[in-house]
């Protein structure tokens, strides 16, 4: 866990792995409330930079929460 | 002021709730049947005299000076064994009965010394007050013959003389005045459940004897007080008593250690504290106490306190003292700064789970309101912060579900990653107690903790390799669903059926079972599954859980799993069951609650909410930021990379207690404003730039909140040696940042936070002093405050079951580091311990000790009190190794009480998924001997030496 974005991506996926034995429909809306919720602003920022730039290391259900979620927060972006 | 007097009626209360009417020196009195002719009397106002019996423990009719009469019954029976019934008529004075007495106390006397005037218990002593009940005015028998009083008898060596025992630092125990009622042996074992005393020897041979004739300091002895609390005589006394003199004034106040939340009453000599005694009423201890809060309070008036404000420009450089005002200004310019420089998310603050509800509650005020945004935090974060997730999504309130007094109506308790009898010992107290007559107990923890066994206990132990609650808590569920045991009906009218279904068709997954997933556990199918039939058919089942639970990557998951466990079997909503978080400080509770996460406002309400956002807008008169702020270790990231540089650090040691110290230490260093608002120079203030001394929970007015969500009192026993309450303190610098907070006296913020919060409408300081404590939810439903919760449904509605897949920690063993290394406390210490260490309780625990299994130590060559070096992907330290098969082979123990150890330069940065709670439970750790302490723990010495440098005053012109 090196660099500020590892760490980053390191969080959004545990977060991902807690809501994956929900199955996808409930992972997806569930991984991006928990991080709408509990995450700070720059945190948000840069984890959505991070998606922008391809996402490496995001797991599937990740992507796609943070893909919806960065849409419903435009001014966060 | 004065002093208060607690009635002693003699024999406990009884709970019986059919009553008897009995004629007692011709009063009518009507009490529960059960109760003692003793009590009854004292009841009715009469006090029969007494010696061996009080109300703290079983009567014992051992003294015979508490004989009555009854008329119709032969004899004169003792009234403290001899229990009430309807329509007896008692004598307790006649002619019989005077002589009687006066017999008894002419035999203890002729074996007692008169040394009243020089004696400790001067004043308070019930032997001193007996003589003078029954009218005692010579001994027929002298005082020359055999006795225990004197060294040398007619010139001979008494041999029946022993010399005082002063091994205790708190009390002393003096043989000469015993007069063998036996009160503290009673006390040892039905108050404190230790069994450390015992009577050796007979009739005129018996004496008190701690451990087998050991000294009170080498015997089992805990140190609790109760002992000496029974004592009626100066036989144990309080050292601080014998060297001050009896106190001439009391106020009833609250613990400031563990989240049991004690009442105390601080028995005082002006502003001189002279004792602390536990108070009968207190709701948490029912008139119990520990080492910790009955006698070590003494580093309130340690020579390290820092009295003066001091700030500094560069960490290099030594403190300097300066004004209030110059601190403030120094600090608020700081901060500012920052703010103009790097924005307005650059700075934050933490909260302390040791200061009161009221300070916590102004300091995240400052933050919210003063900052302009929401980076709040306190050191619930590396605690109890997945109890309030897990809690919440499951029952929907972030918090136990009891009140301690449940425990009395347990038949089976669980506990999970928690040590009682060492961090809760007044709890582990009251849970013995119900042990001992008959609940039984599971003790779920990779180490045979004192609670597996000790006197009179026997646990079903589950030892677990640390890192796997959630496979052991899951598969109890499994057993539990897969064997027909589920309480169906509770389970249809309180949760979601249907969540329901899908939970129990994921823990009824063969790979959940006990069977299969022994291989991760390491724990006994067999045992497991016993466990949980015990736990879901034996009645009141209570599921209690401590840091072992919450300090793991999968903190928050198995909090759920608890939570489930608790719904599926229905032990939920009435007096003896429940699920309680066991609370490392005295006001973590209150620090959740008084809104000191980022993202929520007091009462647990998210930020982001408009509603609730208006309601404090308007209040406070600004305008509030909807985003979460950062939490510890989010603030950590980003004081690396350069986007928060000033913090406010109230009553909290960062540097100690948070892990990976030498990323916090890259963090607080590339801060260019740390505040650090605290009783001492703690290890966080080597990289502090202001310092604001604080003061002690003696020194103001305030409230805690317990484990159990009860409202207590602090109250102001002695003016603040440092000048200011903390409260105060927090006000002067957001004035000085230009953000005025106006109020008097505490009690006006608790009534903000009242008007603020649904769950504290009812709470005011006039109500606290009426009704003496409160549990929230306190308002217009509950008006006295809510001793059970979720009593006929859940606060979010229907009961969530949520399905919990273990998932291994990234932190693995490997051939590097083949052992597990997890962290715990200690009795006689308290957490990074600050307090504890400058008192007397470094007798018990001087330093913190590495506890390796034998097969371990061996293969390492390692021997009992070696160096060790323990070295962990992180970091490494050194430390003294002691052997002992309490813990499994492959995991390894220690404390963190004392910063030379640098336990947390092992741990990694690792945390729980849904709150970054650090993963402290489970390193993975290598051991090897050693010849002392490592490089960083010298180099961090000697920063710490050069960082504490306070520069001298400058001569006055």
């Amino acid at each position: 866990m090196s660099s500020p974005a590892d760490r980053l991506v390191y969080m959004a996926n545990q977060i991902g792995t807690f809501f994956r034995s929900q199955g996808h429909d409930k992972a997806v809306p569930g991984i991006a409330d928990h991080i709408k919720k509990f995450w700070d602003p720059r945190m948000k920022r840069a984890i959505f930079a991070h998606l922008d730039a391809g996402g490496a290391g995001l797991e599937p259900n990740v992507i796609e929460a943070l893909t919806s979620l960065k849409q419903s927060l435009p001014a966060a972006s | 002021m004065s002093l208060i007097e607690e009635i002693d009626f003699g024999t406990p209360r009884s709970k019986s709730e059919t009553m008897v009417t009995l004629t007692i020196d011709g009063n009518e009195v009507t009490v529960p049947e059960g109760t003692s002719i003793m009590r009854a009397a004292m009841d009715a106002g009469h006090q029969i005299p007494k010696l061996c019996a009080t109300d703290m423990v079983d009567a014992f009719g051992s003294c015979r000076l508490c004989v009555v009469e009854i008329e119709g019954r032969a004899g004169t029976p003792a009234s403290c064994t001899t229990p009430a019934m309807n329509g007896l008529v008692v004598h307790t004075q006649s002619e019989k009965l005077k002589k009687l007495r006066k017999g008894v106390m002419e035999l203890y006397i002729s074996d007692h010394p008169l040394d009243c005037l020089t004696c400790g218990a001067n004043g308070d002593c019930e032997l001193q007050d007996m003589a003078g009940a029954v009218g005692l005015r010579d001994v027929r028998y002298g005082y020359e013959g055999e006795n225990h009083v004197f060294a040398k008898s007619h010139g001979e060596i008494n041999a029946a003389w022993m010399p005082k025992d002063e091994s205790n630092p708190y009390f002393t125990y003096d043989p000469s005045k015993c007069i063998v009622c036996s009160r503290c042996v009673r006390a040892c074992e039905e108050v404190q459940g230790t069994f450390a005393l015992t009577i050796s020897g007979r009739g005129f041979d018996s004496r008190v004897s701690p451990g087998m004739s050991e000294s009170f300091l080498g015997s089992e002895c805990v140190s609790c007080g109760a002992c000496v609390q029974a004592c009626p005589t100066a036989t144990l006394t309080e050292k601080s008593v014998i060297e001050i003199g009896q106190p001439e004034h009391s106020v009833v106040t609250t613990c400031a250690y563990c989240g049991v939340g004690c009442t105390f009453k601080a028995e005082m000599r002006g502003e001189e504290v002279v004792r602390m005694v536990p108070y009968k009423d207190g709701k948490a201890n029912r008139g119990h106490s520990c080492v910790k809060g009955r006698f070590a309070w003494g580093y309130t008036n340690h020579k390290e306190r820092i009295l003066n404000p001091m700030i500094r420009e560069r960490i290099e450089d030594p403190w300097k003292e300066v004004s209030w005002d110059e601190a403030f200004s120094f600090a608020a310019a700081k901060m500012r700064g920052i703010q103009k420089k790097y924005g307005r998310d650059a700075i934050g603050g933490i909260t302390s789970s040791r200061c009161t509800n009221e300070e916590t509650y102004l300091v995240q005020k400052l933050i919210r309101a003063g900052f302009g945004n929401n980076n709040v935090d306190t050191c619930a974060r590396v605690c109890h912060s997945p109890t309030g997730y897990g809690l919440s999504v499951t029952f929907g309130t972030s918090a136990g579900t009891q009140d301690f007094d449940s425990v009395e109506d347990t038949d089976v308790a669980m506990i999970i990653g928690a040590n009682p009898a060492s961090a809760h010992p007044v709890f582990a107290s009251r849970l013995k107690k119900r042990l001992r007559q008959g609940a039984k107990l599971i003790v779920i923890d990779p180490r045979r903790t004192e609670m597996v066994e000790s006197p009179h206990v026997k646990a079903l132990h589950l030892p677990l390799m640390p890192g796997t609650n959630v496979a052991v808590v899951t598969a109890l569920a499994h057993v539990i669903v897969t064997e027909g045991l589920a309480n169906e009906a509770f389970i249809r009218e309180r949760c979601d059926w249907s969540e329901f279904e899908e939970w129990a068709a994921f823990v009824a997954q063969p790979k959940h079972s006990p069977e299969a997933t022994a291989i991760l556990t390491g724990v006994d199918p067999t045992v497991l599954r016993e466990a949980a039939r015990i736990y879901a058919t034996g009645g009141n089942g209570a599921i209690y859980y401590g840091l072992g639970v919450t300090e793991h990557s999968q903190g928050s998951t198995t909090v759920i799993a608890i939570a489930n466990l608790a719904m599926v079997t229905g032990n939920i909503g009435r007096p003896g069951v429940g699920v309680n978080p066991l609370r490392g400080q005295n006001n973590v509770q209150g620090a959740c609650d008084m809104g000191s996460f980022p993202h929520e406002l007091p009462g647990y309400r998210h930020i982001s909410g408009e509603a609730v956002r208006d309601q404090f807008e308007a209040l406070w008169n600004v305008k509030l930021n909807p985003e979460p702020g950062l939490r510890i270790p989010n603030m950590f990231d980003a004081a690396i990379e350069g986007t928060f540089m000033g913090i406010y650090v109230q009553g909290e040691d960062i540097l100690q207690s948070d892990p990976n110290t030498k990323h916090v230490v890259a963090a607080l260093s590339a801060m260019e404003c740390v505040i650090v608002h605290d009783l001492f120079l703690n290890e966080t203030a080597n990289y502090a730039h202001v310092f604001l001394p604080g003061s002690s929970f003696l020194e103001k007015d305030g409230t805690f909140t317990n484990a159990e969500r009860r409202i207590q009192r602090i109250r102001k026993v002695m003016t603040p040696k440092n000048g200011m309450a903390d409260w105060e303190v927090t006000i002067g610098l957001a004035k000085a940042m230009g953000f005025e907070m106006n109020y008097s006296h505490p009690s006006e913020i608790m009534d903000e936070i009242a008007a603020l919060t649904p769950t504290f409408t009812g709470v005011s300081y006039a109500k606290l002093d009426e009704l003496g404590s409160v549990q929230w939810p306190c308002n217009e439903k509950a008006p006295e405050g809510t001793p059970v919760m979720h009593i006929d449904g859940f606060v979010r509605g229907k009961g969530k079951f949520i399905v919990t897949e273990y998932v291994a920690t990234d932190e693995r063993t490997g051939p590097r580091f083949p052992l597990l290394l997890t962290t715990g406390r200690i009795l006689s210490q308290y957490n990074v311990g600050a307090q504890t260490r400058r008192t007397e309780n470094v007798v018990w625990h001087a330093e913190d000790r590495l506890e390796i299994h034998p097969h371990d130590a061996e293969l390492r060559g390692v021997r009992d009190g070696d160096w060790v070096r323990l070295k962990s992907r992180a970091g490494e330290t050194t430390l003294r190794a002691e052997i002992t098969d309490r813990v499994s082979p492959g995991v390894v123990y220690t404390t963190f009480h004392h910063p030379d150890t640098q336990a947390n330069v092992i741990t990694t940065e690792y945390s729980d998924w849904a709150t970054n709670c650090p993963e402290y439970k489970v390193t993975a750790v290598q051991i090897s001997p050693s010849n002392g302490p490592s490089d960083w723990q010298k180099s961090y010495d000697e920063q710490a030496r050069h960082s504490r440098r306070i520069a001298p005053a400058e001569a006055a012109e």
